[in-house]
C-alpha cells in the first residue's frame, strides 16, 4: 500500500482490500495481540490507574476549557527561555513557516523525529518542493520512508511489515539516500537496526537543522517533552543549532506537576513499559548545550473546529499512545492504511473526520469504522469516550447539521449516500411508535425467514456488502417472552 | 488579523458554551493518585530500582567511594575503552585508576569527534525505582545532553540513597525545568521490526549503573 492519503477510497473499500491480504493480518493480529497483553500487565502494576486515568481525563479538560489562556501563558514561557513562538492557523500556513525558517539557515536537509503533526500538515512534502530534504530518523518511520509507504500505526508506523520485506527496502533504498546498506544484510532485527544506525549516524552528526513535535508542552514553563526509545529523538534536539518544533495546541498542559500523571500513564498505555528509553525535555534554548535557537510552531488546523463541538472536542484530549489500536478489532483486521488518515484506529475515526471535516468519501465513513464495542474507551488513559463520539459524527453524516469548518460556523448538508438509512430510521421509528404493526411485521418476518435472501437487494446493497444479514430467529422475542415466562407469571 | 489571534478568536468562539470554571487549578484537577505505589524501606527502594534498571537491561553494579575507582577502571577495561569522555565537573577521584586518555567536554568538541569516544562516565540528578529511570539535568557532573547519547557505552554514577526517590511524581519535585532534561531507562532499545526488542539503536548500546552508597 502506497500513495497518498488525498481520494483514498472510502474505508469499507480500503477494509476490504486489507482483509484479503494474509501477511498484513498476520502481522497486524501478532503485534497488537502482544502489545495488548504487555499493556494490561504495565498497568495492572499501578494500583491507582482509575486515579490518574481520571486525573489525565481532567487536566486535559480543564486546558481545553480554557485553552486560550493557556496559549497565551506558554506562548510567553517559550519566549522567556529563548525560543520563538509562532502561530499556524492551517496546514499550508505551518508548511509555509518552517519552509522559510529552513531557508533562513541556509541549509537544505533537515533531520526529524517522528511526529505526528508533521505528518498530518504533509511536512515532507512541502520540504521537497522547496528543495528540502527531510530525514526521517525513527527507525519505522525510515522504513516507511524508504518504502514510499505511509504509516499505518500511531506508534509502531511499519507494523504491516515484516523483517523479509524490511531488508529488501534496506537493501534497495538506503543507497539513494545516503550510506547503502551493508552488502550482506540479513532479515535479522539486529541486523537491521544496526543497518538504521549506521545509515542515520553520518546523517546526525552533520545536521544543522532538526525539526520535532513534541508530547506535552508545559505552560507555566514552557517545557516541551518529547518521549521515545530509539534516542534517535535526542539526536534531532541536541545536535543541529536550531530546532523547529510543530505542535498541535491541544498537547498543552498547565503546570510542570501535570507531567508526573502523563509521564506514567503514556508509556504503559503505548509501549506496555514502565517508562520508555528516553525521554527529553527542554525549555527554549540553553547555552552551550543543544541548538542556539528554537522556534515553537503552533498548529491548529482543524482543532479549533473540533474544540467548537461539544460532543467531540473530548477527542482533543488524546495523548497519541495507541492503546485503541490494540484493542480493536476492526483496527487488528483492516490496518491502518484503510483509515486514509495518519491518525487509523479508533481514535483516526474520531479526529480525522473532526480535523478535516466530513466532506470527502473517506472522512463520511470513518465513523463507521467501528463495531462500537468499547474497548477502545475501556484502554483510553485519558478516558475519551470514543463510541459516544463515533455515533454522534455518524449522526452529523446521516442527518448533516451545524458544525464550525475554519473558525465560521456552517449548516452541513446530509452526506450522498445515506438516504436509504434515513428511510429505514423513519420506518423504524413510525414501527415502534404503532406496537400492533410492529407484531405484525415480526410474525410476518419470521414465518418467512426461509425465504429471505443472504444480501439485501437495492438501497440495502450497500449495508450488506459489508455485513452478514443477521438471520430472523423462528419466532419473535415478545412471542416467545409470552409464550415461556408470560404464561407462568399469567400476567399477561 | 495575524494566526496569532485568529486561532485565539476561534478558541474563544468554540468555547462560547463553556462556563468558566473560576476554581484555582490545584482545585480543579483531584489528585488523588498515590505519591509512591507500596511501603519500602530505603533499602528496598534501592532494591527496586537495582531490579527495574536489570529488568530494562542496564547492568547494574553496587560499590562504595573507596571502591569506587577501581570499579570504573574494571569497567572501562573490560570494555577495550581507549577514550573516555569526561564532563566538566566529574569528581576527579572517580576516574583515579582509569587508564584510557581523558577527553574533556568542551563547546568546541564537534559531534563526530564525539563519535570516536569510546566510553563516558557521568553522575546523574535523580533516580526513579518504581520505573528504573535515570534524569540527568546538566548539572557540571553530568555535562552537556550530548555526551551520554553519542559514546556506545555510557557509566552512570548514582548515590544511594539521597538521589534516588521512588516514583514519577517524587522525581519531578526535586527537577527544575528550566534545566534541559534527559530522562534515561535502559540503554537505547527499538521494537520496531515485528516488535522484536534490539538495544541500542542510536543511543548507547551499553548502560552500566553504579550504586554508590
Amino acid at each position: 500500500m502506497s500513495g497518498t492519503f488525498v481520494g483514498m477510497p472510502a474505508f469499507p473499500e480500503a477494509a476490504r482490500e486489507a482483509v484479503r491480504n494474509p501477511t498484513l493480518r498476520g502481522n497486524l493480529r501478532h503485534a497488537t495481540h502482544t502489545i495488548r497483553a504487555k499493556r494490561a500487565r504495565a498497568v495492572g502494576e499501578l494500583a491507582d490507574w482509575a486515579e490518574l486515568r481520571e486525573a489525565g481525563r481532567r487536566i486535559k479538560d480543564h486546558t481545553l476549557r480554557h485553552l486560550d489562556r493557556y496559549l497565551e501563558q506558554l506562548e510567553e514561557s517559550v519566549t522567556a527561555a529563548g525560543g520563538t513562538v509562532h502561530w499556524a492557523a492551517d496546514a499550508a500556513e505551518a508548511n509555509r513557516i518552517v519552509t522559510e525558517l529552513v531557508r533562513a539557515t541556509g541549509e537544505s536537509e533537515v533531520v526529524k523525529v517522528k511526529s505526528m503533526a508533521t505528518q498530518e500538515i504533509e511536512l515532507n512534502e512541502a520540504l521537497a518542493a522547496a528543495g528540502i530534504r527531510a530525514y526521517e530518523t525513527d527507525l519505522a518511520e525510515l522504513i516507511v520512508q524508504l518504502g514510499k509507504d505511509r504509516p499505518s500505526h500511531i506508534l509502531v508506523p511499519a507494523i504491516h511489515r515484516n523483517r523479509g520485506e524490511i531488508r529488501d527496502i534496506f537493501a534497495h533504498e538506503m543507497g539513494e539516500w545516503g550510506r547503502p546498506a551493508p552488502e550482506d544484510l540479513t532479515d535479522t532485527p539486529a541486523d537491521l537496526a544496526e543497518a538504521a544506525r549506521l545509515h542515520l549516524r553520518e546523517k546526525f552528526l552533520r545536521a544543522k537543522v532538526g525539526i520535532s513535535g513534541a508530547n506535552f508542552m508545559v505552560a507555566e514553563t514552557g517545557t516541551l517533552v518529547v518521549v521515545e526509545s530509539e534516542g534517535n529523538g535526542r539526536m534531532c534536539l541536541t545536535l543541529p543549532e536550531t530546532l523547529i518544533s510543530v505542535v498541535g495546541i491541544e498537547k498543552t498542559v498547565p503546570t510542570w506537576r501535570d507531567l508526573e500523571v502523563f509521564l506514567q500513564t503514556l508509556p504503559r498505555s503505548s509501549t506496555a513499559e514502565r517508562m520508555n528509553p528516553y525521554t527529553s525535555m527542554w525549555t527554549g534554548t540553553t547555552d552551550e548545550d543543544g541548538p542556539r535557537a528554537f522556534h515553537l510552531v503552533l498548529l491548529d488546523n482543524g482543532r479549533t473546529d473540533t474544540l467548537a463541538d461539544t460532543v467531540g472536542r473530548q477527542a482533543l484530549r488524546c495523548i497519541r499512545c495507541s492503546a485503541c489500536l490494540n484493542v480493536c478489532p476492526v483496527y487488528e483486521r483492516a490496518g491502518g492504511h484503510a483509515y486514509g488518515s495518519v491518525y487509523p484506529g479508533p481514535i483516526g475515526a474520531i479526529l480525522s473526520p473532526q480535523l478535516r471535516g466530513t466532506g470527502s468519501e473517506i472522512d463520511a465513513s470513518l465513523p463507521y469504522a467501528s463495531s462500537l464495542c468499547g474497548a477502545c474507551y475501556e484502554v483510553c488513559p485519558v478516558a475519551i469516550d470514543i463510541p459516544e463520539v463515533l455515533v454522534h459524527l455518524r449522526e452529523r453524516v446521516v442527518e448533516g447539521g451545524p458544525a464550525v469548518r475554519r473558525g465560521n460556523k456552517v449548516l452541513l448538508k446530509p452526506a450522498k449516500g445515506h438516504a436509504a438509512e434515513r428511510a429505514a430510521m423513519r420506518a423504524a421509528r413510525w414501527a415502534f411508535a404503532h406496537p400492533g404493526a410492529l407484531r405484525a411485521g415480526q410474525r410476518l418476518a419470521s414465518r418467512t425467514r426461509r425465504l429471505h435472501p443472504r444480501t439485501l437487494p437495492g438501497p440495502g446493497r450497500a449495508w450488506s456488502g459489508a455485513r452478514d444479514l443477521p438471520a430472523v430467529p423462528p419466532e419473535p422475542f415478545r412471542d416467545w417472552w409470552q409464550r415461556t415466562r408470560g404464561g407462568k407469571d399469567g400476567d399477561r | 488579523m495575524n494566526s496569532r489571534e485568529r486561532i485565539l478568536g476561534r478558541v474563544r468562539r468554540a468555547l462560547a458554551d463553556v462556563t468558566p470554571d473560576q476554581r484555582p487549578y490545584e482545585e480543579a484537577v483531584p489528585r488523588d493518585y498515590l505519591r509512591a505505589h507500596g511501603e519500602r524501606t530505603v533499602a528496598e527502594t534501592v532494591e527496586l530500582l537495582a531490579e527495574n534498571l536489570a529488568d530494562y537491561r542496564a547492568i547494574v553494579h553496587r560499590t562504595d567511594a573507596e571502591e569506587l575507582p577501581t570499579v570504573v577502571m574494571r569497567l572501562l577495561a573490560e570494555r577495550g575503552s581507549r577514550e573516555v569522555l569526561v564532563p566538566p565537573g566529574l569528581p576527579p577521584g572517580w576516574l583515579a585508576e582509569a587508564d584510557p586518555v581523558r577527553v574533556h567536554d568542551r563547546a568546541a568538541l564537534t559531534a563526530a569527534r564525539l563519535d570516536r569516544v569510546d566510553s563516558v562516565v557521568t553522575g546523574c540528578a535523580v533516580a526513579i525505582a518504581e520505573t528504573g529511570t535515570l534524569v540527568l539535568d546538566g548539572s557540571p557532573d553530568q555535562g552537556r545532553r550530548r555526551v551520554s547519547l553519542i559514546p556506545d557505552h555510557h557509566i552512570c554514577v548514582v548515590r544511594v540513597p539521597d538521589q534516588v526517590v521512588s516514583s514519577v511524581p517524587q522525581a519531578l519535585e526535586r527537577l527544575d525545568p528550566a534545566r534541559p532534561l534527559t530522562w534515561i531507562s535502559g540503554p537505547s532499545a527499538t521494537s520496531d521490526i515485528e516488535l522484536d526488542r534490539v538495544e541500542g539503536v542510536h543511543g548507547p548500546r551499553t548502560l552500566e549503573v553504579i550504586l554508590l552508597g
